[in-house]
């Protein structure tokens, strides 16, 4: 009985609606002729001209691309690690104590985290800058990867592995051959996740830089609070851009790959009898 | 052994880059601030072997937690940050549920697409979702025109940089962590159940709040905590929404460091923010291993 009324259509509509509309206001006032942001003077794509000219702007993408893509690579080495030792490695002393840590970063205040690491940059004596912006987005994007890791390891057929073992393969080539292939796609949306969460962050990235390590979140921060101006309507559209097409392709990848498991399962049921 | 390798690395990760920064956070909160580059007093030197240690306990003291605690200002800013996260969360709440109940009552075949469109702004930048709400709610912003176009109001409406522009950015930002764990709990009950109770003669208002309602709880709870904790910290959201008298502790500490350079004030701030948090977090943490529990128990 599952019946769809018209409360639950008005409901996802205005829903999606309120998530939407702002966003499209956004993208569709990036391309306003008029310096004033809420006055429509007709298409224009200059803003989008005056972004590539904007020499710092160029720079803190280049830096904040750069501090994604090392961040979400660790990030998810260590995260993959982190959701095999919570489901596979069973009890050892400490267990508790990972869990917590590996779970709270995903709820902690970023203040907190921020300030937190940043004072033990300065601790260690560590010279802030590139690499300390990577390890802080590189420790909490690992958590969300050890999160979405660990639910597909959940859910996976254990006997998969115990036979490659009882065939001889070492515990490292069964993960390597075994394990790896059929948990690929939720790493690889771990490492979009990581990824995103990197591009996106503000407040850990202020505190944990350095000269020279500014990122584009840090930058388009320091406009906003100058004021709107079209041109950063025009780096957020290009940002929810590539956001949206990464995100669409992974999701066809990943549904792919799970048609394709289905259908090769499906064989092998039907060759087993 | 080799199962030792497996879990050192990300334990150590986590304890180096996680844990042991909070007891420096801690230690910090204990120092004095001085004009110097760290501006604190040195910590525990335990190059001067027990005169050290000796030292580093008698400088102790709580003097940065009696300025919190006898100022205004920061017990002022606790008080409004759980007020403000608290109310945001119920609106969150009543906004996702019907959003999340529609979700998991319409056709199979749409139900990817909607989770979908559900992430979808989840992925996009947090800043820029905020920022565009800027130009909507300014003074001569795009809500002002669109409703004084319509007839609705003759003068503009004052929303930006008030409390309920802060509400606002909460629970759009915040939208989406609601409604995926209540999509999930929504979607897993059994519509037997509502069959039954329908044939014995329950009015559907009651057979929700009698059966999916209460089913649902575990998404309630999670969704309720995802909104409560971060929104209780959220700096970005009443620094560019707020006004200046919107109190939060995020700023607070975000101020204290980066304008007051009070590394020691802004360190007793975290210690206490975190100490405030560690209930709903724990509280969290237990409702989510009990869910999965219950579904391995299955």
């Amino acid at each position: 009985m599952r019946r769809f009324t018209w409360f639950n259509a008005t409901s996802i509509a205005l829903g999606f609606a309120f998530l939407y509309i702002p966003i499209l206001l956004l993208v569709i006032y990036s391309f306003n002729e008029s310096r004033l942001v809420t006055v429509w003077g007709g298409w224009s794509t200059k803003w989008y001209a005056s972004m590539l000219q904007n020499e710092q702007l160029l720079t803190a993408a280049w830096v904040t691309l750069r501090v994604a893509f090392v961040s979400s690579t660790l990030a998810v080495i260590l995260g993959t690690l982190a959701a095999v030792v919570l489901v596979r490695a069973g009890r050892f002393p400490g267990r508790t104590l990972f869990s917590g840590l590996i779970f709270a970063p995903l709820v902690m205040p970023e203040v907190i985290t921020g300030l937190s690491l940043l004072l033990l940059f300065v601790a260690v004596g560590f010279a802030r800058g590139f690499w300390t912006v990577v390890i802080a987005h590189a420790t909490f994007s690992m958590c969300f990867a050890a999160v979405v890791v660990q639910a597909r390891l959940y859910d996976f057929d254990k006997s998969v592995e115990e036979a490659a073992m009882d065939l001889g393969a070492t515990p490292v080539r069964t993960f390597m051959q075994v394990t790896l292939p059929i948990i690929a796609p939720s790493v690889i949306s771990a490492w979009l996740l990581a990824f995103t969460l990197s591009l996106d962050d503000l407040v850990i990235a202020s505190f944990t830089t350095g000269p020279g390590a500014t990122t584009l979140p840090m930058r388009i921060y320091s406009q906003v609070r100058l004021g709107v101006t079209p041109e950063i309507n025009a780096i957020s559209t290009v940002m929810i851009g590539f956001v949206t097409i990464g995100v669409l392709i992974a999701s066809y990848a990943t549904k792919r790959s799970s048609l394709r498991r289905e259908r090769d399962l499906r064989a092998a049921e039907a060759g087993g009898k | 052994m080799r199962r030792w390798l497996l879990i050192s690395v990300p334990y150590l990760w986590l304890f180096f880059f996680f844990l042991v920064p909070f007891f420096i956070v801690f230690k910090i909160s204990l120092s004095d601030t001085e004009i110097a580059i760290p501006p604190y007093t040195p910590l525990l030197d335990l190059s001067e072997g027990w005169a050290g240690i000796k030292d580093f306990f008698s400088q102790l003291d709580f003097e940065n937690y009696r300025i919190i605690f006898s100022d205004a200002l920061y017990v002022n800013a606790y008080g409004s940050s759980l007020r403000i996260a608290f109310i945001s969360t119920l609106i969150t709440l009543a906004v996702g549920f019907p959003i999340a109940y529609g979700m998991a009552r319409a056709p199979k075949a749409w139900q990817p697409m909607l989770l979908m469109l559900v992430i979808l702004p989840f992925w996009t930048s947090f800043l820029i979702r905020v920022y565009a709400w800027i130009g909507i709610l300014k003074q001569e912003g795009l809500l002002n025109h669109f409703l004084m176009n319509l007839g609705l109001i003759s003068a503009p409406l004052h929303i930006l940089h008030t409390d309920t522009a802060v509400y606002i950015g909460i629970v759009y930002s915040y939208l989406p962590f609601m409604i995926l764990p209540l999509y999930a709990s929504l979607e897993k009950i059994n519509p037997a159940l509502l069959e039954a109770a329908a044939d014995l003669g329950s009015p559907p208002w009651k057979s929700f709040w009698q059966i999916t309602f209460p089913l649902s709880m575990p998404g309630v709870l999670a969704g309720s905590f995802l909104v409560f904790i971060p929104a209780v910290g959220e700096f970005v959201i009443p620094d560019l929404l707020g006004g200046s008298d919107t109190l939060m502790i995020g700023k607070t500490l975000w101020t204290e460091f980066f304008s007051n350079r009070d590394w020691p004030v802004s360190s007793a701030v975290a210690v206490v923010l975190l100490l405030v948090l560690v209930v709903p977090i724990v509280l969290f943490q237990r409702n989510q291993e009990q869910q999965r529990e219950r579904e391995a128990g299955r």
